[in-house]
């Protein structure tokens, strides 16, 4: 809605048929002393010129990864965004559209959704995906929620190698909810198995992993997913939607939930947010999921059209006893993965993924990975000079050189990770390469 | 309105059928009425243990879910399989066909806290 500011005639009118004789009659009953008197203290108004400037100094101030040569990952990637996407967003019918409760007018919006479910279940080999939820680590959170609610129980098992915001955010859940958190360690980059076999047991309600993990590691989901079920447990995996293009579908190893972070289909790392939380499962669970759901069925005229279903798991309707407090989505970042999907189809997001994997293993293999697990489009080394200091030195090169693992792995000081993706050139490579080793 | 005379009820608009030490449970007419069209119902498991005006599983309309509390404690025996592809049955045939679940009693004394076709009509009536 445009923004009209009031006229004095408006004012005038809507004070008189209000029957007030000015503006300090309405707020009368607000106790003398605690009005504020004096003027308030504002700059003058600027014009549009002017705010135009200051308003671009201020923005001026952000890099984005447009400007730069990104190396940096651990959750959101520079990835390439065709400009067919932003054409069908910024389209005002998608833009500006609100939430589809009432299906007759937005069978727009609900079509969209309702392909962007099935391109998720395509992608991630299970029956059912919901409309998204805000981002990954909520999504994994979710899931874990989900692992409790069905089985009963209440302990979750997490892989240290999830990501550290997922896994805090994760613990935030779990306090209200009074479920267990049991964290698993992990081994040259990927989750120690006999650490997991130990704490898997007829108690676990989950087994939460990440695969890649948040190293870039590819973790052995065969084995995991057999640990988890021998106990009872659900498996709940978190993956990078691109590295689907390439690894076996998260059905084909047996996940019972598949969660992730959809930034990478088409969306910019916007310093954090908005993402785009991607949440499936297979069908016994599906009563269970939360968020928004769109199926299609046949309307009273017997046209077929889309509707939001399953409303009753929703807090509107089932108030105490919904599955989550969440019933609404990302619909416009949805749009944006739905495009991206559309666009690159089965054999672009496999040459994507492509290009990750090729790009990624000729940097590592001049700068010798800390880890020897396998990879996708994530490394981690450990460079002669302290993190923190390279770091700067190429961001003054105009590169963002990784993520100083110190941060979040206290065993891990000294420790970069570096991501890349099919964006990077083999001169950019070549350059980082000869930066770092001097 | 419909209150067959040889079943016992709950004010959450159960019913019970008991026939020496098993009952079989359902939803009253009343209670299919309020509800509208039934999509699913959840129940539990066999095998499954169920306490007197405990929730044992959910009905769900399109508009509302709603818990079912069991009239009586015991053992989950048999579920009727016809509530998954046709769960309407309960809205034609709540007493009959649209039967939910059958246990076998723990404590048969149980049944002296039930309303008896009278007494829930008289609460129906009454409003609730």
């Amino acid at each position: 809605m445009p923004y009209i500011p009031n006229t004095d005639q408006n004012r005038e009118a809507m004070l008189k048929r209000i029957g007030v004789k000015s503006f300090d009659e309405l707020v009368a009953d607000i106790p003398a002393e605690i009005r504020l008197k004096a003027e308030l203290k504002l700059p003058k108004a600027l014009s549009e010129m002017e705010t135009v400037k200051e308003v671009k100094a201020l923005a001026g101030q952000n890099h984005p990864a447009s400007s730069l040569i990104s190396f940096l990952g651990g959750g959101a990637y520079d990835h390439y965004i065709p400009a067919a996407i932003d054409h069908i967003l910024l389209r005002s019918e998608f833009y500006t559209a609100y939430t589809p409760y009432q299906a007759e007018v937005s069978q727009g919006t609900l079509q969209a959704i309702w392909e962007f479910q099935s391109l998720i279940c395509a992608l991630t080999g299970m029956d059912a995906a919901n409309a998204s939820m805000y981002d990954g680590a909520t999504a994994l959170a979710e899931a874990g929620i989900l692992a409790c609610n069905h089985t009963k129980r209440k302990q979750l098992a997490v892989a240290g190698t999830v990501h550290p915001h997922y896994r805090q955010l994760l613990a935030t859940y779990a306090k209200g909810a009074g479920i267990e958190i049991i964290e698993i360690g992990f081994k040259d980059g990927a989750t120690d198995l006999e650490a997991l076999k130990k704490a898997v047991s007829d108690k676990t309600a989950g087994v939460l992993v990440q695969h890649p993990n948040f190293f870039g590691h590819l973790e052995q989901m065969d084995e995991i997913s057999g640990l988890a079920h021998r106990s009872g447990a659900l498996l709940a995996v978190s993956v990078d939607p691109i590295s689907l293009g390439l690894l076996k579908s998260s059905g084909e190893y047996g996940a019972d939930i598949v969660t992730g972070e959809g930034q990478p289909l088409g969306m910019p790392t916007s310093l954090g947010g908005p993402y785009l939380g991607l949440f499936a499962a297979k069908k016994d669970f599906l009563r269970l999921m939360p968020g928004r759901l769109v199926g299609l069925t046949t309307d009273a005229r017997g046209q077929e059209g889309a509707v939001l279903t399953l409303q009753t798991r929703e807090q509107h309707i089932r108030r105490e006893k919904a599955t989550s407090n969440i019933c609404s989505n990302e619909a416009l970042c949805a749009l944006a993965a739905t495009v991206y999907l559309s666009l690159m189809g089965r054999s672009g997001l496999k040459q994507v993924a492509g290009l990750c994997l090729q790009k990624s293993h000729y940097l590592a293999e001049k700068l010798k990975p800390a880890f020897q697990a396998p990879f996708f489009k994530e490394f981690v080394i450990r460079p002669q000079q302290p993190a923190e200091k390279l770091l700067e030195d190429l961001k003054k090169d105009g590169i963002l050189g990784g993520l100083d693992l110190g941060k979040f792995y206290p065993g891990l000081k000294g420790h970069l990770m570096l991501a890349v993706t099919e964006k990077r050139t083999i001169e950019e490579l070549d350059l980082i390469a000869s930066k770092i080793n001097g | 309105m419909n209150f067959p005379k040889d079943l016992k009820y709950t004010a959450s608009h159960e019913w019970t059928r008991i026939e020496g030490g098993t009952a079989t449970i359902g939803i009253t007419d009343f209670a299919q009425g309020e509800l509208g069209d039934i999509v699913f119902v959840e129940l539990p498991a066999i095998g499954a243990k169920v306490s007197q005006n405990k929730p044992f599983g959910t009905v769900e309309a399109v508009k509302a879910v709603s818990d079912l509390n069991a009239p009586l404690s015991g053992e989950v025996t048999e579920i009727n399989g016809a509530l998954e592809g046709t769960p309407d049955v309960v809205n034609k045939d709540a007493y009959g066909a649209g039967w939910m679940v059958k246990i076998k009693l723990s404590n048969a004394a149980e049944a002296a806290n039930l309303m008896d076709a009278d007494g829930y009509e008289k609460m129906e009536k009454h409003g609730h």
